[in-house]
């Protein structure tokens, strides 16, 4: 187990160092000057430009530019952006509210998907089946942004139920942005589970504590859940990978001033620095996850062994 | 101690309505071993299934007959009564132990469990027992192996954890479906004596399910013999193997591989068992059948009784145990 692990964290290693030299590259060898907008109607003074490009070090070959900035970053300095922030303050500030609105997120898709799913996947082609299989098509089919305006426009600005857009970032602010985030992953959560325990109750063992004389809510409570929910915790955990990634739309329409909400500006307004600060971060976030997606597999299914 | 009668199962599809069951009785009394005998699909899983009430319904439903234990009738009897019985009155063990235990708990747990529920025992105390059944079916480093998964033990231990599991409430019928079937012939030895051994020592009523006249021989004291979803041929051991009563069986017995008819081609039975959801008028066995005559084909024969307790449902049942076996 541990030498698992050892060899996946070096495995991060090339991936980390391919993906920010790919990110380093589009953002910094893309046509044009990042410094040429910068100031207003006017052209930027030759001055100021030469100051950044030195800062910068863009005068300098894109590989000597990349090593430069790799050696900064691994001594955790990820620069600053063309307005001299310090990067690494902004993903500070930025992160702990990612963080909140994927939590929010995750627990909305895993108790109400796992809920309709177990529901709909004990009883064949009822009512509730039927209730289950529509309302997530349904959900599947929308686009996100399409949920969150039409959320935003009812409950917010029509019933007034809710504020519109997310003035302090509190766990309670988030949970309709969270709703909205989680919709999609809910529907195909509901389906992976309702699948999983069709398929999984007519299983031997299922039968086996029949015959044992175990009560109803026993068989399906432990037996059958825990053996239909592998599939499903590894989906929920590759998700909340992705939910830090952040949410450019829904932060967007609910004004979250979180990671996805950083990302889209700087890309906007061409911050080299920032893009690629946060990005980094974001593909470290995601390795990461993915490894502890991989070892709980093994937790929760005692016949996969990492040795 | 356990009675089945007349038992009649459908299974309800959507090609129709396959019989499975076409009204079977047999009964098992204490220290009494029965072997149930006859080819996949003639019916003896889903009479255990039906007794121990672990049918899939739907599809399968019971539309007659009786399953009584003890002179209490089951198939009628409360889900909380059928509950208690099964495990500490009538136990099951299955073909397959590696897909029939739970692949994600300790063989420990699932033995344990069981007793924590119905007994009332504490987890030192279940975890003592549970190491006790594992040394009574005599698996090796016991109080190591209940704490591993069903897919760390090979497949002869594997079978013996899934009869400890079976053994934990002790119960006073035990149903084993075809409990050697997916094994090497010498675990095969190994798991019947097993078997044997402890429905002596507990005087356990053992029904034996299997396909395997070879198993029979050696441990049961009676057997019936099915096809098509019917008994076709009740008797002891010891004058079913001299003298089948029933065509079907004198036919599986000559399709036994013997030392005395080394080099000559094996016999087999032409034709396949029908489909259930069209069975044959008249005898089932009809279309397969060496003797058939005009009136097996428009009558189903009664059960025939040959004395000694045997039945045999076939028109020419005296002949058939007449000619020695060798049939027509």
């Amino acid at each position: 187990m541990g030498q698992y692990v050892l060899r996946r964290l070096l495995q991060m290693v090339p991936v980390f160092v391919g993906t920010t030299f790919l990110i380093y590259v589009l953002v910094w060898a893309v046509p044009g000057d990042p410094f040429e907008g910068k100031c207003g109607e006017r052209d930027c003074p030759a001055s100021y430009v030469a100051m950044m490009r030195e800062r910068f070090n863009l005068d300098d070959p894109l590989l000597l530019q990349y090593w430069k900035y790799l050696v900064n970053l691994v001594q955790g300095d990820f620069g600053v952006t063309s307005s001299g922030v310090q990067v690494v303050d902004r993903i500070a500030a930025a992160f702990p509210v990612t963080l909140k609105l994927a939590l929010v997120a995750l627990l909305v898709e895993a108790v109400i998907g796992i809920t309709a799913g177990v529901v709909s996947g004990l009883r064949n082609r009822g009512f509730l089946d039927s209730l289950v299989l529509v309302s997530t098509l349904f959900l599947i089919s929308i686009p996100v942004f399409v949920t969150g305006y039409v959320v935003q426009l009812v409950f917010g600005l029509q019933l007034g139920w809710i504020a519109p857009t997310v003035t302090s970032p509190t766990f309670g602010n988030l949970v309709v942005p969270g709703f909205v985030l989680a919709s999609l992953s809910m529907a195909y959560v509901a389906r992976l589970s309702r699948a999983s325990i069709a398929e999984n109750r007519r299983a031997d063992y299922v039968r086996t504590a029949l015959a044992k004389g175990l009560p109803t809510r026993r068989i399906v409570g432990v037996h059958l859940l825990r053996n239909s929910l592998i599939p499903v915790i590894t989906f929920l955990g590759t998700d909340l990978g992705a939910f830090l990634g952040g949410a450019i739309v829904t932060e967007g329409i609910f004004n979250v001033p979180g990671v996805g909400g950083l990302v889209f500006r700087s890309i906007l307004t061409k911050d080299g620095a920032m893009v690629t600060g946060v990005v980094t971060v974001l593909v470290l976030v995601y390795l990461l996850m993915t490894l502890l997606v991989d070892l709980l597999y093994a937790v929760l299914d005692p016949r996969i062994r990492y040795d | 101690m356990l009675e089945v009668e007349d038992l009649h199962v459908e299974f309800r599809t959507r090609d129709g309505v396959a019989r499975v069951l076409n009204g079977v009785s047999y009964h098992v009394s204490a220290g009494e071993t029965l072997a149930v005998l006859g080819e996949s699909g003639s019916g003896k899983s889903v009479t255990a299934q039906a007794i121990m009430g672990i049918l899939d319904t739907p599809p399968a439903h019971v539309t007659r007959g009786s399953v009584r234990f003890h002179g209490e009738e089951l198939l009628t009897a409360s889900p909380e009564r059928r509950r208690a019985v099964r495990a500490e009155g009538v136990a099951m063990i299955f073909q397959d132990a590696l897909s029939a235990l739970n692949p994600v708990f300790t063989v420990g747990f699932q033995i344990e469990e069981q007793l924590r529920l119905r007994r009332g025992m504490s987890r030192a105390q279940a975890r003592a027992r549970a190491v006790e059944l594992l040394d009574l079916v005599r698996i090796p480093a016991a109080r190591q192996r209940v704490r591993e998964y069903p897919h760390q033990f090979s497949g002869g231990m594997r079978q013996r954890a899934m009869i400890a599991m079976a053994l934990a409430l002790d119960p006073e019928v035990l149903i084993a479906d075809e409990p050697t079937t997916a094994l090497d012939v010498t675990v095969q030895a190994q798991i019947m004596d097993l078997l044997a051994e402890i429905q002596r020592e507990r005087r356990m009523g053992l029904v034996l399910i299997t396909h395997d006249l070879g198993v029979v021989a050696e441990v049961a004291d009676r057997i019936v013999v099915m096809y098509a979803g019917r008994i076709v041929e009740q008797a002891d051991a010891v004058s079913l193997f001299r003298a089948p009563g029933h065509p079907y069986t004198a036919a599986l017995m000559r399709s036994l591989p013997r030392l005395d008819s080394k080099g000559t081609a094996l016999e087999t039975i032409r034709g396949l068992p029908p489909s259930l959801l069209r069975i044959p008028p008249g005898c089932p066995f009809h279309p397969r059948c060496p003797r058939a005559q005009g009136v097996c084909v428009t009558h189903v024969p009664p059960d025939v009784r040959l004395g000694l307790g045997r039945t045999s449902a076939c028109h020419f049942a005296e002949g058939v145990v007449g000619g020695g076996g060798v049939g027509g």
